[in-house]
This record gives structure tokens, sequence and C-alpha cells, in this order.
């Protein structure tokens, strides 16, 4: 019994040392300081309002969610059909090729940046918003290979066979039979990777330029300069929307299913 | 030519291991036809290879004389039903039976009957807007039936469709599919590596056994003359003992013991076998009499309505199956008689 109280103790600990911070910022947020202070003064909302009239915060958040979307659109694409060719066919090398689909997940995020950045911008000279596409789509890729490919190797691969043996050609089987049974995998990738494109640092960074700005980029831009609480007010704002996502994630999927 | 031709099928993954060597089959139209056999014996190969999962190396394989070794399975058309049921999740019962005949853009209201008419056949009309993981194990057996069913297939496959219900149930359910398949008249090929359920449904029997068929036979004369060692020991022989052959139906054991058999056999044959059930422990017959061996009981094991004895003889250990009229004990010497007329060669 006293064991477990102590280790009550050490993971309330550890949550504190987690949250606690997440907390101060929500609080700094509604402050009436022109800088981050906490305690707080008095209470306002006007920093939520800052951050929408604030256009490099609007421009780049929109920005960040195109991105973001259309790199987990192609990586869906791309992702889903590799998936299934890793998980139904027996591919020479195919856990090696496993492996190296995960590997930016593996590699830090700084060297996966520079190396998009020698690659896309200096080899191949990638217009910037095509290369910023490039670049989150192989963020995204690897999310959905596994979070797909683990869906596909649960599902019985004999209802396949037996759509095959009533006249679908393998084409209309994937279509009538594999997706319509993985699509709770394919909308759990989705939100992974739309969730870790769009929070992305080092490739945004790295892969932006003069008037193509990512939200993360540019909040550190801002930050350079003013320390005020709008700052606070955005990551709130981010906060929650990564709050609603997993929610869904977790009312749809259940998030173990995902981890 | 018979409705369904399999000639010299060879199957290999490697080119170097064969998994079904130079196979030949016939199956004659309206039949079901079993593959037994232990697992690895390439059953279930022979029957992915019927319904074009998989292409075999070499061979033939012609139904109502029509080739169809390179027919993609998408055409072949013939129904299956999988060990795991394979019912598709996202659809109800109405729509997974109606799946196949909506791919060949059949009209709606042909279908609505059609699937109408095999659910009535396998008892599934109150289950239509269920959807598969709401039924029972028996329940999603009859659906995988029925869709297969209802496309009107020259054949219907079946790879182990029992072996995932429990005892009674897979009684239950083989009537059901011996009902149905007799009904429709359905040529049909059914995997199974259980002897009892394999008999109790089939026309015909092929015993597999590494890639080849060992024999194809009626239940009847599999069960009563098989004719290899293999076939015996699967399907229930387990007293195996060397002879030498004499004569035309005269044998001789290791220890000089004349065995006679009312039957021929081939003459390169040099085995005997015989079911425990048909050895018996006889009193007032001397031990060097032709047909009989004398023992000492070693183990004796109780099996409900019979005792089944283990006895150490010159010619090897023998198992007796004897009803409880007489109990013997371990160690007690006895005399076992191996009748004539059901001692087998192989």
């Amino acid at each position: 019994m006293r064991k477990q109280i102590g280790l009550k103790i050490f993971a309330g600990l550890v949550f504190a040392f987690l949250f606690v911070p997440l907390l101060i910022i929500v609080v700094t947020s509604f402050g009436t300081n022109s800088t981050i202070q906490f305690p707080i003064q008095g209470f306002t909302l006007d920093w939520y309002g800052k951050v929408f009239e604030n256009q490099s915060f609007v421009n780049s958040f929109l920005l960040s969610l195109q991105i973001a979307f259309w790199g987990t659109v192609l990586a869906l694409l791309v992702g889903v059909p590799a998936a299934y060719s890793l998980a139904r066919h027996s591919i020479f090398g195919r856990n090696w090729i496993k492996s190296f689909f995960l590997s930016p997940t593996i590699v830090p995020g700084l060297v996966v940046g520079y190396s998009l950045y020698q690659f896309i911008v200096i080899q191949l000279q990638f217009p910037l918003i095509q290369g910023l596409l490039l670049g989150h789509f192989l963020i995204c890729l690897p999310y959905v290979i596994r979070v797909v490919g683990s869906t596909i190797e649960q599902l019985d691969g004999s209802i396949e066979e037996v759509s095959w043996t009533l006249g679908c050609t393998k084409l209309q089987a994937f279509m009538k039979v594999v997706l319509p049974n993985i699509t709770s995998g394919i909308f759990a990738s989705f939100m992974l990777a739309f969730i870790n494109s769009f929070n992305n640092i080092p490739v945004s960074q790295f892969l932006s330029g003069p008037g193509v700005t990512m939200l993360p980029t540019s909040l550190m831009n801002y930050i350079e300069y003013n320390y005020d609480p709008s700052v606070s007010a955005l990551s709130v704002i981010l906060m929650l929307g990564t709050v609603v996502l997993m929610f869904v994630i977790e009312k749809t999927l259940g998030l173990a299913s995902i981890s | 030519m018979s409705y369904v031709e399999l000639k010299d099928i060879r199957v290999s993954y490697d080119h170097k291991n064969d998994i079904l060597k130079d196979l030949n089959l016939s199956i004659e139209k309206g039949e079901l036809v079993s593959l037994l056999g232990p697992s690895g014996c390439g059953k279930t190969t022979t029957l992915r290879v019927i319904a074009g999962l998989i292409n075999p190396n070499d061979g033939e394989f012609l139904v109502d004389s029509q080739n169809l070794t390179k027919v993609p399975v998408h055409k072949r058309k013939f129904g299956m039903v999988f060990q795991s049921y394979a019912l598709f999740p996202h659809l109800t019962i109405r729509e997974n039976v109606a799946f196949g005949l909506k791919l060949r853009k059949e009209k709606k209201n042909v279908i609505d009957q059609k699937v109408k008419d095999i659910l009535a056949i396998t008892g599934l009309e109150e289950l239509g807007d269920r959807y598969p993981k709401q039924l029972s194990g028996g329940q999603r057996q009859r659906v995988a039936l029925a869709r297969a069913l209802v496309i009107e297939p020259k054949l219907l496959l079946l790879d182990e469709p029992l072996s995932n219900l429990d005892a009674k149930l897979r009684v239950a359910m083989r009537i059901e599919i011996k009902r149905i398949q007799s009904q429709l008249g359905i040529t049909s090929v059914f995997v199974t590596h259980d002897q009892e359920e394999c008999f109790s449904i089939s026309d015909k029997v092929a015993v597999m056994n590494k890639g080849i068929i060992e024999q194809f036979d009626t239940p009847e004369e599999i069960y009563k003359n098989p004719k290899t060692e293999f076939v015996a020991r699967f399907i229930g022989f387990e007293n195996f003992f060397q002879l030498t052959r004499v004569e035309e139906g005269k044998y001789k054991a290791g220890d000089g013991t004349i065995f006679l058999s009312t039957r021929q056999w081939e003459t390169d044959k040099r085995t005997g076998t015989i079911r425990p059930d048909d050895i018996d422990i006889v009193t007032g017959t001397e031990p060097n009499e032709n047909n009989t061996v004398s023992g000492t009981v070693k183990v004796r094991t109780f099996l409900g309505k019979s005792y089944q004895y283990e006895i150490e003889t010159p010619i090897g250990a023998l198992l007796v199956n004897e009803s409880d009229d007489v109990i013997y004990q371990v160690g007690d010497s006895v005399t076992l008689s191996i009748p004539a007329h059901k001692l087998i060669i192989v």
C-alpha cells in the first residue's frame, strides 16, 4: 500500500512537470501586461484578437494548414498502395523497405530538414511552395505507411481472395473490399500525419523562404522581437486544435490503436 | 472424360521442393470429393490450384472439357468457402450474399430473388440485415456457404470450413452442407484433416501425403482396404508388422508365425496391418497356430465402451480393443488372433 502511494505521488509529479508549463501558457494568454508575465495582473481576451489581426500569423497559419493537408493527401495517395503491397506481397527485402520508410521518424528532424534543403532547394532548385509540399509529404509518409500498414495486416487476407472468386479483379477487390475496411486506419494516419506536418519546425524552417513562411517559423520570428501574450494566445489556439483532433481520434478509433 | 480433371499438376515455390508432384485427380459431375491429409500434405494447395489462387508450374486443369489452367481466378467463378469464413465485415448478410451477383450486373429484382432463395435454403431468412460480427460461428458459416452458392458456380470449393466450429455444431453443419450440396447437385471439393468428417460427407476421398494422392476411392473402400501404409496409419490402423511373402495368401512373420490372408495382395507388399478393433484375444487356441501370436499385457487404457491393451508380442507391440466382458490385468499372458479376412497387407 505504501509503495502505491509513493508511485502515485511520483506519477503526479511527472504529470505536473509536463502540464504546469502548458497551464502557465494558458494563464498568461489572458494577462493584461504587454509582456508575458506570471502570475497575471488582469484578465483580457485582447491577445486572441491580436493573433487574428497579425497578417503574418494568419497567412502562415493558412499556408501551414494547406501544406499539411495536401502533404497528407499526397502521402495517402502514395502510402496506402505502398502499405498494401508491403503487407500483402512478399517483396524482396520487405523488412528493410519498411524500416527505410519509417526512417524520417527516427532521424533527427534537423538532419531531415537539412538534407531536404540540400536536395530540394539547392540541387533541384524547386519553387518554394512545391519544395515545402514535397518536404511535408515526406514527413507524412511514414505515418501513413505504418498506421495503414498495420490496419491492413490485421485484415483477414482471405476476404480479398473470396472477392476474387466472386468475380472481382484485384483492383475491384481493393476498392470494394480492402478500402472500406481500412478507413479507420486511413483516418487515423491522416490525423497523425496532419498534426506532425503542421507542428514540424525543422523542415518548414529549411524549406521556407521570402514571403513563404509556415506558422511555427513565423511564430519563432515574432518571438525574437516581441514578447507579448499574443504568442501565448496563439499557442493556446494550437493546443486546442490538437486536443480536438486527438479527441476525435480517441472517439472514433481509440488512441491505443495508433500508437 | 470426367467433369473436373487435374492432369500432372506440379506446384513448387522455390524450384527445389515440389508442394504438389504431378498430381492427377478426376471428379465426376455432382460428386463431393474430399482431400484428406495431415497439414502440409498439399490438400489446400490443390484446392487453391483449382480455385485459381495458385498457378501450377506444370500441368492442366479442365472443367467440362474446358482448359482453365490459364484462366484467372475472377473469371473462373467457382464458389469458395474459407476456414475463416471471410465474410465482408462492412456489409450486411444480404449484401455479403449479393456481392457476387452485383458484380455480374444482374438486374436488381433477379438479385433480390436469388438472395432470398439461398437465404431460405441455408436457414438465414431472419438474419439478412445483420452484420457478420453479430452472428455466431455456425451462422457465419452458413452465410459463407450461401455467398458461394448464390452465384451458381460450376464448382464449390470448401477449405476446412468446419474446423472453427465446436464439436456438436461441426456434426450438424456437415450434415447441412451435404444436404445442400446434394439438393443443388453441385460438384464440390472439400478439404479436411478430419477423417470422420470426411468419410461422413464424401462420395469419394483422396488421401494425400507429401504432395501426392496416396489413394483415391470411396470412403468405404479406404476404410476397409487402405492401399498404402500411410493411408492405413492415417485412418486408424495402428498395428504394423513386417512379413515375408511365402505364396499367394500366405505370409511369414519374423518369428516364424504363418499368417494367412483370404485376399489377394500385390506381390511387392510386405507390411501386415490390422485395426485394434479387429484383433481378438482368444483362449483355448494353441499359440503356434496360424494367425495367432502370444504376448503379455503391458498397458491397459479405459476407452469408455471398451478397454485398449498394449500387448508385447514377438512380432512387435500390438494395440487391441476388447469389450469389458473379460478384463485383463497388466502382466497377463494372452493369445491374440488376427483373422485372415481382416488382415491387410500394404
